[in-house]
């Protein structure tokens, strides 16, 4: 099939998409998993029915589950997250220290080449890693040696939400947490540093240029120029072109650079997507208008895509994972809401349509090109 | 055979129907009959307990003939009903407000 799978997270289960190459007609499947918190479900780039999903619930904790067949069915795989060696502590809410504890599996994401491996953002924050197709998990601890004793979380939770791998060199990978920032390993998840220097956030923090502590959204790559990096900070959008060493603000003419999501065109490395929300206080599009904003210079330029998008009276949110893009050869965009629309354009943004109207709340959106 | 009943969740977890029984090996401990479980369905693993500490998960309670068992101690021997077969051991996801 030469087509699109897109997969998605909701609050009370996953649903998988798909259409063949034209995408104008789609088969919803699902749900799967149903009645769950669905925070992620991806796909394996090495082998596309290799599928891993967080399927999470504050009554019964953590699942991780695993298909063979591009989601027609699934089996449960290992759930057991133990921290390396003592926890240690972090920053609470009240200053003091408070141990780590394993809560949920905020992203999955794995290997380039490897569908037997696959990394996985927990929240409190840390990062695990599975070589044996999710049967076991492995904590990179060295991450939480990067000043994570002065790590604090935000309202939402101190989640490892964002993994990033370069592959141009698989010893590097990148990552981001709220609210402590984004963070980089040059040694295959060993050792690590933060990278956030050019980030301000004068309204959250005390010291608003420190080295952690910042609330990154989310960060998107183009595969072509791993040293380029796009973040949807809490407030503002930024790029690098050092790999993270410095970052500079990109929010241009954006109506508000609050938002969640970011992405990359498939084919076009300095295009680049996101969807402002009016504030931190009102998790909503401006003026009621669901927008994406679309930059073809790397950003401080940007456009509204309306056509098909509801352009009165709309209160949506778009969250953090919630946005993505296929690899066809016109490039198509996808995200989802928490009303439970999943709109899809096929044209790189001009015009978009809803897939599907009437999902639980959409916690993610990954898409799989099939070939 | 000792009967369990699991809530909705994990039944689709653990693919079994309503009530599941069990042959438990030993005295019909409250922890006992938890371990028997898991090992029948490891799925079930770290659902109803913690995978390290061994403890309940907040909002999972035991209840069996009309009692709430779920701060009993692990080692705790659970109602002779239960034991014999003629109650069922009930796995219960705690209610939800709103």
């Amino acid at each position: 099939m030469n087509g699109v799978r897109v997969l998605v997270g909701t609050r009370k289960g996953a649903f998988i998409l798909t259409s063949d190459a034209k995408r104008g007609r789609w088969d919803i499947g699902g749900p799967h998993f149903a009645g769950w918190e669905i925070y992620h479900l991806k796909g394996s780039p090495a082998d596309p029915n290799r599928l891993y999903a967080s399927q999470t619930s504050g009554w019964f904790g953590q699942v991780i589950q695993r298909s063979n067949d591009g989601g027609k069915t699934w089996e449960p795989a290992g759930n057991q997250f133990v921290y390396d060696g003592v926890p240690g502590t972090h920053q609470w809410y009240d200053g003091t220290q408070h141990p780590w504890e394993f809560k949920r599996v905020w992203q999955l994401e794995p290997s380039l080449t490897d569908p037997d491996t696959v990394y996985a953002g927990v929240e409190d924050a840390a990062l695990f890693r599975s070589s044996d197709g999710g049967q076991t998990w492995q904590e990179l601890s060295g991450l939480r040696s990067a000043k994570g004793n002065l790590w604090q979380p935000g309202a939402g939770g101190m989640c490892l939400h964002t993994i990033v791998l370069d592959p141009s060199d698989p010893q590097r990978i990148f990552i981001a947490i709220s609210a402590a920032g984004a963070f980089r390993t040059d040694d295959g998840g060993a050792t690590w540093q933060p990278i956030n220097r050019g980030l301000e956030s004068k309204y959250e923090l005390p010291d608003s240029t420190a080295e952690v502590g910042h609330c990154v959204h989310s960060i998107a790559m183009h595969r072509s120029r791993p040293g380029v990096l796009f973040m949807q900070k809490h407030w503002d959008v930024l790029r690098s072109d050092n790999a993270g060493e410095l970052w500079r603000e990109v929010s241009g003419n954006l109506p508000s650079d609050f938002g969640f999501p970011i992405a990359v065109h498939a084919h076009e490395p300095e295009t680049i997507y996101v969807v402002p929300i009016k504030s931190d206080s009102e998790h909503y599009p401006p003026e009621g208008k669901l927008r994406v904003y679309r930059s073809r210079t790397g950003g401080n330029e940007w456009e509204a895509l309306t056509k098909g998008l509801p352009q009165s009276d709309c209160y949506v949110n778009v969250l953090r994972s919630a946005m993505a893009v296929d690899s066809l050869e016109s490039c198509g965009i996808y995200f989802g809401t928490t009303g439970g629309q999943v709109y899809a354009s096929a044209d790189s943004g001009d015009s978009w349509s809803a897939i599907v109207r009437d999902l639980p709340a959409v916690l993610s959106v990954e898409v799989q090109t099939l070939p | 055979m000792i009967r369990v009943v699991l809530p909705h969740h994990l039944r689709t977890l653990a693919r079994v129907g309503r009530e599941v029984e069990l042959q438990v090996e030993g005295p019909t401990t409250l922890g006992l009959v938890l371990d028997t479980l898991e090992t029948r369905y490891p799925m079930l693993r770290g659902t109803i307990r913690d995978h390290v500490t061994q403890k309940r998960r907040p909002f999972i309670r035991f209840f069996a003939c009309g009692q709430d068992l779920s701060h009993l101690p692990p080692d705790a021997l659970l109602p002779d009903a239960v034991a014999m077969g003629a109650e069922p051991f009930l796995v219960v996801g705690a209610m939800a407000g709103g």
